[in-house]
């Protein structure tokens, strides 16, 4: 009894995350494939605490669902999109996704196969994890990845860095015909600029 | 070599899930052609599978770096799916449509 929970456990979050997985490249509304993606990512989410890699199920669900799904839920609903046209061709690529798909999957476990059936394919532990009674997981993950691997965790961010410069230069644009308020304009203005006084005669001004 | 592997659960059945998520990634690229939400969204599952596959092969060996480059992984994801919506809302600025099939304003 106690054996079968994990692998009930694993079972539903398995299958959770293939049926919204599907769900994602076969739904007609766009914001409804969104939604399938964080329901997908929630349930790898509970797939990776059964792997006992809590870290990355929390990291996961902060960056995923809590940016990267909101960010593409603010394009989906930003753009006009006509979902109708968007669907053409659907059932044209159906036999071939199909096909390609099965090919890809058949290579796929052949793949594992062949390097789970021969022991020297797998190389030896270099990072070992550590009991996890003395040291969590998030513990363990950052003891490693501030010494071994501090270069290539800068570099991540030099890459993510890199690719908000990037997003805001992409959408940048000047308007023409805004009418903003500048400052410094207002405050240049003297009195011979804004102000006129005209001397009317009396009994002739209409 | 098996580390805290719980009840019948073994190294295999992660991979055969990460295995279908990767070819109903591939699969959503193929179906949704002029759809780039879509296709922006099977490369996130393709991702996904990917550090599936890393995390369960770092439980299997006992070993940190899959779990590491799980994170690299995601902060690349996360980069490049920034980049494409930015580059997809200019795209949608400049045509008014996002279907992907006949783009060639790049063609010189």
């Amino acid at each position: 009894m106690q054996a079968l929970i994990p692998t009930v456990v694993f079972y539903v979050f398995a299958s959770i995350t293939l049926l919204a997985a599907l769900g994602v490249i076969t739904s007609k509304n766009p914001v409804h494939s969104v939604f399938f993606l964080i329901l997908s990512f929630f349930s790898a989410a509970g797939l990776f605490i059964l792997l006992g890699a809590e870290y990355i199920a929390m990291t996961l669900v902060i960056v995923y669902v809590g940016a990267v799904a909101v960010l593409f839920l603010f394009v989906v609903m930003m753009l006009d999109i006509d979902i109708v046209a968007m669907r053409q061709g659907f059932l044209r690529y159906l036999p071939v996704g199909i096909a390609v798909a099965l090919v890809v999957f058949c290579e796929l476990a052949l793949a594992f196969y062949v390097s789970l059936d021969k022991p020297t394919a797998i190389a030896e532990a270099t990072q070992i994890i550590p009991d996890s009674a003395e040291l969590n997981n998030t513990k363990a993950i950052g003891k490693v990845l501030y010494t071994y691997y501090l270069y290539p965790f800068q570099m991540a961010g030099i890459i993510l860095l890199i690719a908000m410069i990037g997003a805001i230069v992409l959408t940048l644009r000047t308007r023409p015909g805004v009418r903003k308020q500048v400052i410094a304009k207002q405050l240049a203005r003297t009195r011979d600029q804004s102000v006129a006084i005209i001397k009317v005669k009396s009994g002739e001004g209409a | 070599m098996e580390h805290h592997f719980f009840g019948s659960i073994g190294i295999m059945h992660y991979l055969i899930v990460s295995g279908l998520l990767f070819t109903f990634g591939i699969c959503g690229i193929f179906l949704n052609r002029k759809n780039i939400i879509t296709i922006l969204m099977s490369i996130e599952l393709i991702l996904l599978a990917v550090n599936i596959n890393f995390v369960a092969f770092s439980t299997m060996l006992g070993d940190l770096t899959g779990q590491i480059f799980a994170l690299f992984v995601m902060a690349v994801a996360a980069a490049e799916s920034s980049i494409g919506l930015a580059i997809l809302v200019i795209y949608f600025r400049n045509r008014g449509t996002i279907a992907v099939e006949d783009v060639n304003m790049m063609k010189g």
